[in-house]
């Protein structure tokens, strides 16, 4: 749809309907919680006791259990000692002396002294439930799985790449004891396994919580994991040595709680403790996971999902996650050109403008990428609207999958589709040029040259003004060549295959003399239309909210991380 | 003088007696079976009415039947529990994975007299409205699986199994499926995994109580042989008549595997309580006394896992005088009557009924390294506790059992132990700790004796080479 959409009235606001709630008792504080509240899968089940603890703000600790992944129960952590109301023969509760009723603390039925511990990701809660998350008892449960789990780990840290995020750290600092009564030898089991293309395993540090496992085989829907040999000797395996290669796989090495799996891009590469962390979406296709972009000193070192349960869950794949490393390639645009010699900015965009200003009316096309931010797209409709230019895009589409892969590889097809930009419209660029009535053609971030207007065409021009990120056929024919900087490198929006909005910031510097597009775009469209007032982004994106209809209402400010829906 | 009570065993190792159906039949078989199909349906006195399949249900529970698996649950209150309005289809699975070390009495069923299992699970599956239903039997087992292959097709040719049984217009069917040689897969939701196709990991419970989500998440009942093979007895003699047997919430019989250092080690096949473990032990009908010139130590009584015994232990017990009230009374452990309660009122239980009894010879440390040598070897690792520390158990026993103990050997076993038991997703975690508790706790003296005597070797330079600790780790793969 290529005409903007009519803004659907803002929805009434519906009281949800009221939530049945269950009263419990979470550290000697007393709250009411849902009876039931989501699963892995976001069905209503009953509420578990880790799901009320946090309701009130206590988190236990946890290894195995994951939100979005089936619950296992298996690493013991988050036994929590607890209580439930006394009941009497007649089947009612028994009162305290102050009318309370009496709790009745869980305890081994074989040893009625011993303090029964419960899971609590498993572990539906009951009504008038006592939940006691940090009593001796939950401690000293929490110190014997500790010690357990280190008993036949290794104790390397410092030469460990888990070392900085690594659960099996915290927790020991938070919830272990120091010393170690284990005088035994160690298990030793594989290093460095080869379990795939992207993923090295280290069994040794493997606590065997199966999150990868799970993740493998109920999400990415691969059986290509799982457990060989038995007890203390368990150990992670692919079916085939090698055979982990679904386009999910670097997920597992997100969920492994300690240094077992790692991705072989990142391992060793840097402490992940000097890495600073930038909010932002991937590009490679029309999904647009929300990322988190981890750099150091200006330079991109890995991708991590970014959990947003509108678009991308906690996952991403292992192709998008991977493809970062064109934005530090050295082939970068970096320089201004004009008529092929370097030039500056203020000179090339002053050349820039005079020519738009100049040109007949009707004589000049843009083509847009779909890769670019809403808000550049924005401001090319402005000043294709100004100069009567014939307007397209460059579709991109490719192979899909069931989990989050889109067809589309754009990430923005949508917020071209809505700023006026359309890849049908392709061809009518082409053949305005080879009529001789488009004189002046501007491209950003395409090279024409593979769809559709060749060099021969390019040729025909007065005008070809470029803005790219690397150099291409296009960019090599352009008279006024505008470097330009990558979502990492700068700030916008961009809108999914859904009509999801999300915001990314700025990670690293660009190369050189790119520059961010919106940020020269802003100078053509003022010195070619006269319009100014949005010289900052968030002022650019609150005018273009007011400017085009689906956007309408939206705030920069208040478009959170996770971004929003917008009709398309 | 204490006798056997044959009922299960009635015609296993009698002479002449074969595992086919014609012998079956000559033996009265299967005429339980026609008899429950023929259960009439009953008035209660509530104006409730029972059919047919209730009675027989309700007469298990009534019957006091007790699993003889190794929880002594009551069986009818068992099969209560399933899921019947779920619209999903009802499972029935014989556990025939005996693997508890010492015990040896479901295989006698199987080998000699796999018919009276099989009419067991008829009836059962009739009566529980189970069309599909499967004996899941251990993989050591070769010749126990065929030959139920052979019984199964045996009673399928008779029209016992099949479409429409009997023309009773119900349709039953039975599998064999072996396991593949692991001690875990006797765990009831371990099993169902292993069956499924899995690995056998014990599922978490709650949520995954089989009679509510079992096999393919369909309610499922898990019986033993033994008990399903008691049903067929229960239907014969009728609940009332049953339950004369044995001893109140005790009742029927149980098969005892008796083992260790006994004159006449076998299987026994007893009222439940009416014969003491003394009696089990010494009398001549049954373990017929230690070897000459020994004397009792300890008695493991209820399969490997349970906890020990020790020789001149005395114990409190419930019991009811003639008032009717209830007064503690003190029973040796040779007194102790082999049933459900007295066991457990001992600290200890009557599991899987299979009695290991050990003299004077035997070091404590030694057999406990052993024990948990199996344990460490079964663990099937899936939670924590038990898959790290029952391989630190049997490190620590093997090591204090090859000269390499310490004096605090005793007190870091007890601690290894105790954070195990209780925090498991199945019982495993007690079957791994337990032997360490009670055996620690009621022969520290001897365990602490061991680590002090090795101390003082090292000290002396008279120990053993140093590398115990590091080498041989128990089942090392």
């Amino acid at each position: 749809m290529s005409a903007p959409a009519i803004p659907s009235p803002a929805p009434v606001p519906v009281a949800p309907p009221p939530v049945e709630t269950m009263t419990v008792k979470v550290n000697g504080k007393t709250l009411q919680v849902p009876k039931t509240m989501p699963d892995w899968q976001g069905k209503p089940q009953a509420t578990t006791m880790l799901q009320a603890a946090r309701c009130a703000g206590v988190d236990i600790p946890h290894y195995c259990y994951h939100d979005k992944l089936p619950v296992a129960g298996n690493c013991r952590m988050c036994l929590v000692e607890f209580g439930t109301p006394m009941m009497g023969p007649d089947r009612k509760p028994v009162l305290d002396e102050d009318g309370s009723p009496k709790i009745a603390k869980s305890v081994l039925p074989y040893e009625p002294g011993t303090p029964r511990g419960a899971i609590a990701c498993a572990t539906p809660i009951s009504p008038g439930m006592e939940i006691y998350a940090d009593s001796p008892a939950t401690k000293q449960m929490r110190e014997a799985v500790l010690e357990s789990l280190l008993i036949n780990h290794p104790l390397d840290c410092p030469i460990c790449d888990q070392a900085g995020e690594c659960k099996l750290q915290e927790y020991s600092v938070e919830h272990g004891q120091a010393g170690s009564r284990f005088v035994e030898a160690k298990v030793h089991k594989p290093k460095a396994v080869d379990l795939g293309p992207r993923i090295v395993l280290d069994d040794e540090r493997c606590i065997l919580c199966t999150r990868c496992i799970r993740f493998t085989k109920d999400i990415a829907g691969d059986d290509a994991l799982g457990i060989v040999n038995r007890g203390s000797y368990n150990t992670i395996a692919a079916w085939k040595e090698g055979a982990f290669d679904n386009n999910y796989t670097l997920n597992t090495v997100d969920l492994c709680p300690v240094g077992a799996l790692t991705s072989k891009d990142f391992r060793f590469k840097m402490r992940v403790w000097f890495l600073k962390e930038t909010k932002s979406v991937c590009t490679s296709c029309g999904t647009g996971c929300s990322i988190t972009i981890g750099s150091r000193e200006g330079v991109i070192q890995r991708y991590e999902p970014r959990e947003n349960d509108g678009v991308n869950g906690p996952w991403m794949c292992d192709s998008g996650r991977l493809n970062y490393k064109w934005v530090a390639r050295e082939d970068r645009l970096k320089d201004v050109m004009v008529g092929g010699r370097r030039s500056t900015w203020a000179a090339a965009l002053k050349e820039v403008s005079a020519k738009l200003a100049s040109a007949p009316k009707g004589s000049t096309a843009v083509v847009a990428s779909a890769r670019q931010t809403t808000e550049e797209l924005f401001l090319l409709k402005k000043l294709a609207d100004k100069l009567g230019a014939q307007t397209a895009s460059v579709a991109r589409t490719g192979e899909a999958d069931k989990l989050l892969v889109a067809a589309d590889k754009n990430p923005n097809t949508n917020g071209a589709i809505l700023n006026g930009f359309a890849a049908a419209d392709l061809p009518k660029v082409g053949a305005g040029i080879a009529a001789g009535s488009i004189k002046t053609l501007i491209v950003f971030g395409e090279d024409v040259t593979k769809h559709g207007i060749g060099s021969d065409l390019l040729a025909k021009l007065e005008t070809l003004v470029v803005s790219d990120i690397l150099p291409n056929a296009t960019t090599a024919a352009a008279t006024h060549l505008l470097p330009g900087a990558a979502h990492a490198e700068k700030r916008g929006t961009f809108v999914n295959v859904k009509g999801r909005l999300q915001k990314f910031t700025k990670a690293v510097e660009a190369p050189g003399d790119a520059r961010a597009e919106w940020e020269f775009l802003h100078d053509i469209v003022l010195d070619v239309t006269g319009q100014d007032g949005f010289v900052s982004i968030e002022g650019l994106f609150n005018q273009m909210a007011k400017e085009v209809p689906a956007f309408a209402g939206l705030e920069w400010a208040k478009v959170g991380d996770t971004g929003v829906n917008v009709p398309l | 003088m204490p006798e056997q009570f044959k009922l299960i065993l009635k015609h296993v190792d009698a002479p002449g007696y074969t595992p086919d159906i014609a012998c079956y039949m000559r033996h009265g078989g299967y005429e339980a079976l026609k008899l429950a199909l023929a259960t009439a349906p009953r008035d209660l006195p509530d104006g409730k009415k029972l059919t047919p399949k209730e009675v027989v249900r309700e007469d298990v529970k009534a019957s006091g039947l007790r699993g003889r698996g190794g929880a002594g649950f009551s069986a009818g209150l068992k099969w209560s529990f399933v899921d019947r309005r779920s619209g999903k289809p009802i499972y029935l699975i014989c556990n025939a994975d005996e693997s508890e070390p010492g015990t040896f009495k479901d295989r006698q069923v199987i080998h000699k007299d796999p018919h009276q299992l099989i009419e067991g699970m008829i009836i059962s599956c009739w009566a529980n409205d189970v069309k599909l239903a499967y004996i899941y039997i251990r993989g050591e087992m070769p010749k126990g699986a065929r030959l139920l292959e052979q019984a199964l097709a045996e009673a399928r040719e008779k029209g016992f199994l099949g479409k429409n049984i009997l023309g009773s217009g119900n349709d039953i069917e039975i599998h064999v499926h072996r396991g593949a040689g692991a001690y875990i897969c006797g765990e009831e939701t371990g099993l169902i995994e292993s069956l499924e196709g899995k690995r056998a990991y014990p599922r978490i419970k709650p949520p995954y109580f089989p009679a509510v989500l079992g096999l393919y998440m369909c309610p499922t009942i898990v019986n033993n042989v033994e008990t399903l093979c008691h049903v067929k007895h229960i239907v014969t003699m009728g609940a009332a008549n049953y339950a004369k047997l044995g001893t109140p919430n005790n009742t029927g019989t149980r098969i005892v595997s008796l083992s260790g250092d006994v004159q006449r080690p076998g299987y026994y096949e007893i009222e439940v309580g009416k014969v003491t473990i003394g009696e089990l032990i010494n009398d001549p009908n049954f373990g017929g006394g230690l070897r000459s010139g020994r004397s009792l130590k300890a008695v493991i009584p209820g399969g490997s896992s349970s906890k020990v015994l020790k020789a001149g232990e005395v114990f409190k017990l419930n019991r009811k005088g003639a008032d009717g009230q209830m007064t503690k009374v003190d029973v040796p452990l040779l007194d102790l009557p082999y049933d459900f309660d007295s066991l457990q009122q001992a600290g200890t239980m009557s599991g899987s009924s299979a009695i290991i009894v050990l003299d004077d010879s035997r070091s404590m440390v030694d057999t406990l390294a052993n024990l948990s040598e199996f344990y460490a070897h079964e663990s099937c690792g899936q939670c924590t506790p038990c898959r790290e520390g029952a391989l630190w158990l049997a490190k620590g026993l093997h090591r204090l059992s090859h000269g390499e103990g310490r004096k605090e050997d005793a007190a870091y076993l007890s601690h290894i132990a105790q954070n195990i038991q209780g925090r498991t997703i199945c019982a495993f975690g007690e079957a791994a700790a337990w032997p360490v508790l009670s055996f620690v706790k009621k022969f520290k003296d001897e365990f602490e004796a061991k680590g002090a005597a090795d101390e003082e070797a090292r000290a002396k330079g008279t120990g053993p080479a140093h590398g115990t600790r590091t080498a041989a780790s128990p089942n090392k793969h």
